[in-house]
């Protein structure tokens, strides 16, 4: 039976974490499908016919999947999963708020963002903030993962030429109605797919002082995370942080500054190649997991490493 | 009429007008919101993995209300204040020990609790049929849910029960407002915020940003303990709880090593670029 994978896109592309979702359908083996459900999306169905490994694509275009929401789109992959073993989705807020709810339906066990494919029933997932790792398996007939996009490699090979089948729309939904969307806008990369990350903490002060990362970031082309403290003070908006209950990120390089490295932060980010913690308590947590630690004042180190990758870069 | 099958006890109101509302039917100017809560091990506990490998350590482990069902319970304190609801019922599943869970959100403000008592492994789709069977008896129009408890980190339960009622979902809500039959919920997003309108009844799990929850004062926690509790089973409920999934083993992921403190800015940069190679 083939998989089906449930692809997040802005209508033009698939989103970087749809193709690390990839990486996992092809890890649980099988032929892999790819449903684009939304509104005006032909773009991202042909983007992704294009890909390597993918034997066909679904199409769902029309108005009751605008915004993907999760009671339409839940009962599309109701009407579809009967076909497949397995349905993935990115564990992102848009996998994670449509699969158990089509899991629900379907009565079967979602699996929450898996870490890895031990065999076709079998997963590993992380539970506690990532201070334990649980192998599950699945009794259920059907199996519907949400997939956690840094513990897979992603999967953008071209050469692929799958056919596009449209597939019938059902009513739009009536009890639930998208209003509207405050998105942040920026020219870096987005978090979960940077290589490069420079992040804040309580220790930034101000959202004011943000700027000073920013201009770090935009140096070395990387993205700005920030831990729940700097979120909850304000300094920056909710789509920056990095943790447990925010976004899982794992770059190269990972740049902590001002950040104490609360367990909950630390299972956000811990799986990052590279780790730098500048905090001026040399007693803080996170030094027990950087690579490279330097104790001081971050308002004198920053602007000074600026300076220096300045130098470097220029 | 519907309204004679109801075999709730502790009902507190009186016979009263009988209004249909999309979804249920409710009495009019009345408006229960169901709230559910989680007992995990305290967010502050470093968690420790057992020797056999069966799970975590959770024998004398401080417990807790799930951090994000803390959130759920003030927001239906905070409706109740501002009138919009009328009675909050918490529930939790689990053996005798979620008493004080279900004690906390009394203590905060809820009404009346129910524990759905036993000793079974519960998973979230297993919750999800629980807390749908309550939905059934009660009858609330809103139902508040932590969108996660942090120790199983599923984020399923609110998806799963929303969808087990045929109700609408909000997850992941950093603001609510209850308009006349509609929820108008603003979710926390991978994008940054999006505007959902939802008709009532509803299920709305909660994110960190929705409200800062209160401290239970000692008159309140007095008085939590004279609110009843009602008990239930899996059993009376008519819900199959049986786990779906079979946890194989439960490791401790690899340990990163500490590494080393650099002196200046240089260093870092020289290390950074000479021996990482990351920049």
């Amino acid at each position: 039976m083939a998989v089906l994978v449930l692809a997040e896109h802005d209508g033009k592309a698939l989103k970087p974490a749809t193709l690390n979702t990839l990486a996992a359908a092809h890890a649980v083996g099988g032929e892999i499908h790819l449903l684009v459900a939304g509104k005006d999306c032909a773009g991202a169905a042909e983007a992704a016919a294009k890909l390597d490994g993918i034997a066909k694509v679904l199409l769902a275009d029309d108005d009751a999947y605008d915004h993907a929401l999760a009671e339409p789109v839940a009962a599309l992959i109701v009407k579809l999963a009967p076909q497949y073993s397995h349905v993935l989705a990115p564990a992102t807020t848009f996998g994670k708020n449509i699969i158990p709810r089509a899991a629900a339906l379907l009565d079967v066990a979602p699996i929450s963002e898996i870490s890895a494919v031990v065999s076709p029933d079998t997963f590993v997932r992380p539970i506690y903030a990532g201070n334990a790792l649980a192998t599950v398996q699945s009794k259920d007939k059907i199996k519907l993962i949400t997939v956690r996009g840094t513990a897979f490699p992603a999967e953008a090979k071209p050469g692929g030429n799958a056919p596009i089948e449209r597939v019938a729309a059902d009513a739009a939904p009536t009890t639930s109605r998208f209003v509207g969307a405050e998105l942040s806008k920026s020219e870096r990369p987005e978090l979960t797919s940077a290589k490069i990350i420079v992040s804040g903490g309580r220790g930034m002060q101000s959202g004011e002082n943000f700027k000073l990362l920013e201009s770090l970031a935009d140096k070395l082309g990387a993205a700005v995370g920030a831990s729940r403290a700097a979120v909850d003070a304000g300094f920056v908006p909710n789509d920056y942080q990095v943790g447990q209950t925010g976004k899982i990120v794992a770059p190269e390089l990972y740049i902590a500054v001002g950040i104490s490295g609360a367990i909950q932060h630390l299972a956000g980010m811990k799986d990052s190649k590279v780790i730098v913690a500048i905090n001026k308590d040399e007693e803080a947590p996170i030094f027990q997991v950087a690579d490279y630690g330097l104790v001081g004042d971050l308002f004198k180190i920053v602007p000074e490493l600026d300076a220096a990758l300045a130098k470097l870069k220029g | 009429m519907l309204l004679c099958t109801c075999t709730m006890r502790g009902l507190r109101r009186a016979a009263g007008e009988a209004s249909a509302a999309s979804g249920g039917i409710y009495l009019k100017g009345e408006m229960k919101l169901l709230v559910a809560v989680k007992r995990v091990v305290d967010a502050n506990v470093k968690v420790r993995v057992k020797a056999d490998r069966t799970g975590v350590e959770t024998a004398n482990v401080k417990m807790a209300m799930n951090p994000f069902d803390e959130i759920a319970v003030e927001e239906a304190v905070r409706l109740k204040e501002k009138g919009v609801v009328t009675e909050i019922i918490a529930v939790s599943a689990g053996p005798a020990p979620v008493q004080e869970t279900i004690r906390t959100a009394l203590a905060m403000g809820a009404d009346r609790g129910i524990q759905i008592d036993t000793d079974a492994e519960l998973q979230p789709l297993a919750v999800a049929k629980l807390l749908k069977a309550v939905a059934d008896k009660e009858q609330p129009k809103l139902i508040i849910l932590g969108k996660q408890a942090i120790d199983d980190d599923s984020n399923a339960t609110g998806q799963m029960l929303a969808a087990l009622l045929g109700w609408p979902q909000g997850t992941f809500a950093s603001k609510l407002a209850i308009q006349g039959e509609e929820a108008l919920v603003t979710r926390e997003v991978d994008g940054g915020l999006e505007t959902e309108r939802l008709t009532l009844p509803a299920v709305v799990t909660t994110d960190l940003r929705l409200n800062e929850p209160r401290y239970a004062s000692l008159p309140n926690i007095m008085k939590a303990k004279k609110k009843p509790i009602d008990k239930l089973t899996p059993a009376e409920l008519g819900v199959d709880v049986t786990p779906r999934l079979t946890v194989l083993k439960v490791e401790e992921p690899a340990k990163r090593q500490a590494g080393v403190k650099v002196k200046s800015v240089a260093e870092l940069v020289d290390k950074l670029h000479n021996e990482a190679r990351v920049i």
